[in-house]
């Protein structure tokens, strides 16, 4: 099948490569770019596994076409970490024991972070309709609440320098 | 229970974080999916569309004419290694790929080897079969009755659907105390078909090496020892030798007993290995997930329960068809075709029980697993908890003093059952009592009361079950011949570190963090510097695996014994540093000292350097030591769970305003986990109670192939659980634990359907059947002439 060049920007580094124009973001990501923190659980959009940040939004990158990212900018689970600290949202997941099999986690991470940036103080109701889209069957969601909160807090107070020490 | 060591070792009792969860939080977690290899192909699998159908002709040029596809495997290709079948778990026969005919939908067909995923799943579509439809068998009482056509015809003297007729128990004596029974109750009870669906499907990545005749398989298992030796065994003839196979078991995205079973992928995965001498990648997408992969439950049950009118309980009687699919592939102890069903006197102290099982053979995929639980315990428990609450109704009793009354008592453990299972601890009657303070019991059916007589729909649910995991005993647990122990191999290094490798496998458990903290507990070294390793049959000595909660019962008792093995060594290199005799030392967490003089003690670590540096003459070098636990009984976790629902007379939704969970797993190793353990199981109990089921046609078509309509549970219905625990520790288990991962999945549907049948009994309704869906509701409501 003929490849088109695309322009992409993942976790902040360009890539300029030639792809099938029915590759899908998520296989660009994971085997193209050797990304393989964004998983996928599901061929219909529901599980939310794949969930990657597009331009600002969070979107499931099992439905989108790798074309469609062309001249975009993408953030996975990889660019969290900045300098050696960890996000607030990976600082929560690890106080609250908010994973089990680390599975659905990438992508719960990813719809947190772009749900906290445009809410950081949310209700327990609010949290649970963001992570309607990203189903994890290990934990019962309870202590993914309480992850979104310890980082919607850390985020209000400015960081998460403290407990990014505690996680080697 | 106060913890006996400080946080910083980090024994038994210490909520420690994680080990396991940097990599996975930074994305850096290696799920098999992951595992990319120089050279590596894609396999993809062409699936029939029929139930059950004759393969006509099988045409694959258009799909080996497509650049990139390498070849296209087929039942006959298989068939020249005598590998086109293989036998499952329960000693049964399934078709690894078909020759003459297909008996599910989505069974596989064929299947397409290429360079690039993509590619592979082209030659899938270019693949042309051409097939007879047959008659198709759905139902399994239908199955049974003379006329149904015979599915099996691969067996020569098969004349019907049926496959083997188990019963347990007395039946005379329960026959007589039904006839003298003041009242009894009885309830057809379906438990349908149900799917894990863990996050991640399955799959493999393998690899035989032609120069050294070596097979490593990375695979979605459970039980990476297990599945060497049945590859052993099975492949044996076509060169694979079990010193030359190695499975490794990466991170694993959730297994839920999905993960135990050899499915068919795995074995054309590495049969296109072991022909093409590449590496070569098979990884389910969801629909061939939930359509093709081992089913749950699909139980047909019929019980009666007997009693006195002063709510004495006397006698239990079940009957119960069980769907198989086309095949018995159930993930069971081989000595147990009905797993460990006949637990399901539960909490009762009752004077007699008779419990029959008939297998049965259905147009539909084989199963059989479990769905999060312990060999078939969710159904012992959903009937014993619905036929008490049936009963407590009946008669007009609180179903809370019901079951009080009629509990086994603390002083009676040990206690037998009436099914001849020997209860190792238990206080029901504290759970029960714990949960009611907590939800507020009293209060709640007063309002209850009050809603009732303003024509609102409120219920009330209780399910206090008790479990039965930790399989087993090798008197009578094995798994095709293999005994159920299981295994840990721990290594003391001189600088005071520890390896620990075990024979199971975490799948989200925390084995990491959990097996280190009892080596703490039991060796004094800090958690941190403790490292588990699991899932490499080349490293990692034999074990069962991880299912039927059996880590900590049998893999964590054999910890703890190994522990204690290298501390009776440690005692005696203490003895001889300090000079002084071993009786007179004492151990304290981390130290052996001299009885009376506090200040001459040897350090755990300063033990492990002498025993490479500065051991006693005569005595091996090292510190190390293994153990295979054959535990001597089971474990019984138990627990009572209260739920609360309000339901919409418009609608039909069923709403969870509470759920109150009190668990009982013996000590605690770390009350994080455990909570965790039990907030998801929770979750697997409520999908299964109001939302998951699997469905077929007449013709088989499956109904709920796709998340689209097998619904999971999301975070909105999901309630916000309450839980705590009683400890009551198992009296054989070295640690006093008894395991808990699944619980909750096996207690909480119960207490969902008794609520929601206590908010309607009043309107006549009895009982319904799992999952109780809004339609169902809606339905019942309008039938008993309850308006908007």
């Amino acid at each position: 099948m003929a490849k088109v060049p695309i322009n992409v920007k993942v976790n902040g580094v360009e890539h300029n490569v030639d792809i099938e124009p029915r590759l899908l973001l998520v296989h660009f990501l994971r085997e193209n770019l050797r990304l393989t923190g964004t998983h996928i659980g599901c061929d219909t959009s529901h599980c939310g596994a794949c969930t990657v940040v597009m331009d600002g939004r969070a979107i499931k990158s099992c439905t989108a076409f790798a074309v469609q990212a062309d001249g975009r900018s993408i953030m996975t689970v990889e660019g969290l970490e900045q300098d050696g600290k960890l996000h607030p949202l990976q600082d929560g997941f690890f106080q609250e024991h908010g994973l089990q099999c680390g599975y659905c986690t990438p992508g719960m991470l990813m719809t947190g972070y772009v749900f906290l940036g445009t809410n950081n103080n949310p209700t327990e109701d609010e949290i649970r309709h963001a992570i309607s889209g990203n189903l994890c069957r290990c934990t019962g969601y309870v202590n993914i609440v309480k992850a979104y909160q310890y980082a919607a807090q850390k985020m209000r107070e400015g960081g998460a320098e403290d407990g990014a020490k505690n996680i080697a | 229970m106060a913890p006996k060591t400080s946080p910083e070792i980090g024994g038994m009792g210490h909520s420690v974080k994680r080990k396991e969860d940097p990599r996975f939080l930074r994305g850096l977690g290696n799920y098999v999916d992951d595992v990319n290899l120089p050279g590596m192909l894609y396999l993809d699998i062409v699936r029939s569309p029929y139930a059950h159908a004759t393969i006509n002709n099988i045409d694959i040029s258009k799909a080996t004419a497509i650049p990139g596809v390498l070849a296209v495997i087929t039942g006959k290709d298989l068939e020249k290694y005598n590998l086109h079948w293989m036998p499952t778990l329960m000693s049964d026969t399934q078709m690894v790929l078909p020759v003459d005919k297909v008996m599910y939908q989505a069974q596989e067909v064929a299947a397409v080897l290429a360079t690039d995923r993509y590619i592979a799943a082209d030659g899938v579509e270019a693949v042309e079969i051409d097939y007879d439809p047959l008659p198709v068998v759905v139902d399994p009482k239908k199955a049974l009755l003379p006329d149904a056509p015979v599915l099996r015809t691969d067996k020569k003297d098969k004349k019907d659907n049926h496959i083997w007729h188990w019963e347990w128990g007395n039946r005379d004596a329960t026959d007589q105390l039904f006839r003298e029974a003041e009242v009894t109750v009885k309830e057809d009870i379906y438990i349908p078909r149900i799917h894990v669906s863990s996050i991640e499907t399955c799959g493999c990545v393998a690899h035989f090496d032609k120069v050294n005749g070596k097979l490593t398989v990375w695979m979605t298992t459970q039980a990476p020892h297990a599945i060497r030796t049945v590859f052993a065994l099975v492949a044996g003839h076509v060169g694979l030798s079990e010193e030359k196979i190695q499975i490794i078991s990466p991170d694993i995205g959730g297994g839920f007993g999905g993960k135990v079973p050899v499915y068919p992928g795995y074995v054309i995965a590495v049969a296109a290995s072991v022909l093409t001498g590449k590496p070569v990648k098979w990884i389910e997408d969801r629909m061939e997930n939930l359509q093709a992969d081992s089913f749950a439950r699909d139980y047909h049950i019929t019980a009666e329960l007997a009693g006195k009118k002063d709510g004495q309980l006397t006698a239990l009687r079940i009957k119960t068809i069980a769907d198989h699919g086309y095949t018995d592939a159930a993930a069971n102890p081989s000595k147990f075709p009905a797993g460990l069903f006949h637990v399901c006197t539960g909490s009762y102290d009752l004077k007699a029980a008779h419990v029959e099982v008939d297998g049965v053979y259905t147009n539909k995929p084989p199963g059989g697993i479990a769905y999060r639980c312990s060999f078939r315990v969710t159904e012992a428990v959903h009937t014993i908890e619905r036929m008490a609450d049936l009963m407590a109704h009946e008669i007009g009793m609180d179903p809370a003093e019901f079951r009080m009354k009629n509990f086994i008592k603390p002083e009676q453990f040990p206690y037998k059952s009436a099914l001849d299972w020997e209860y190792d601890s238990g206080n029901y009657a504290a759970a029960l009592q714990l949960a009611m303070d907590k939800i507020g019991y009293t209060e709640l059916k007063k309002e209850q009361a009050e809603k009732r007589a303003r024509g609102e729909l409120m219920g009330i649910g209780i399910s206090s079950f008790t479990e039965i995991v930790g399989a087993g005993p090798s008197k009578h647990f094995d798994i095709l011949g293999i005994k159920m122990f299981d295994s840990a191999e721990i290594r003391v290094h001189p600088t005071g570190k520890v390896i620990a490798r075990f024979g199971t496998k975490s799948q989200g458990q925390g084995h990491e963090t959990t097996y280190a903290q009892i080596v703490a507990e039991e060796l004094g070294f800090p958690v941190d510097s403790v490292l588990v390793e699991e899932g490499d049959t080349d490293t990692a000595p034999y074990g069962l695996g991880t299912y039927a909660s059996r880590s900590t019962p049998v893999a964590g008792a054999a910890c703890a014994v190994a522990c204690r093995k290298i501390k009776d060594k440690a005692r005696k290199i203490a003895a001889y540093l300090l000079e002084a005799h071993e009786d007179d030392l004492e151990w304290e967490t981390g130290k052996f000292f001299v009885k009376g003089s506090p200040d001459r003690a040897k350090t755990i670590q300063e033990i492990s350097l002498a025993a490479y540096t500065n051991h006693p003459p005569g005595m091996e070098a090292g510190l190390e030591a293994v153990n295979y636990y054959d535990p001597p009984n089971l474990t019984y976790p138990f627990g009572s769970y209260i739920c609360v629902v309000d339901i919409d007379k418009g609608t039909g939704e069923v709403k969870i305003r509470r759920f109150v969970a009190i668990d009982d797993c013996g000590n605690i190793i770390n009350p994080m986990i455990v909570q965790g353990q039990i907030h998801g199981g929770l979750t697997m109990g409520l999908g299964p109670a109001l939302y998951e089921e699997i469905q077929y046609d007449e013709s088989g078509n499956i109904l709920q192939g796709s998340f689209m309509n097998y619904l999971l549970p999301t975070a909105v219905e999901t309630p916000n659980w309450e839980t705590a625990n009683t400890v009551t520790p198992s009296p054989h288990h070295p640690l006093g634990a008894k395991g808990v991962g699944e619980s909750a999945t096996v207690g909480a549907p119960a207490a969902i359907v008794n609520a929601v049948v206590d908010a309607l009994w009043h309107l006549g309704v009895r009982h319904i059947d799992i999952p109780i869906t809004s339609a169902k509701v809606w339905k019942l409501l309008r039938d008993a002439g309850v308006k908007d």
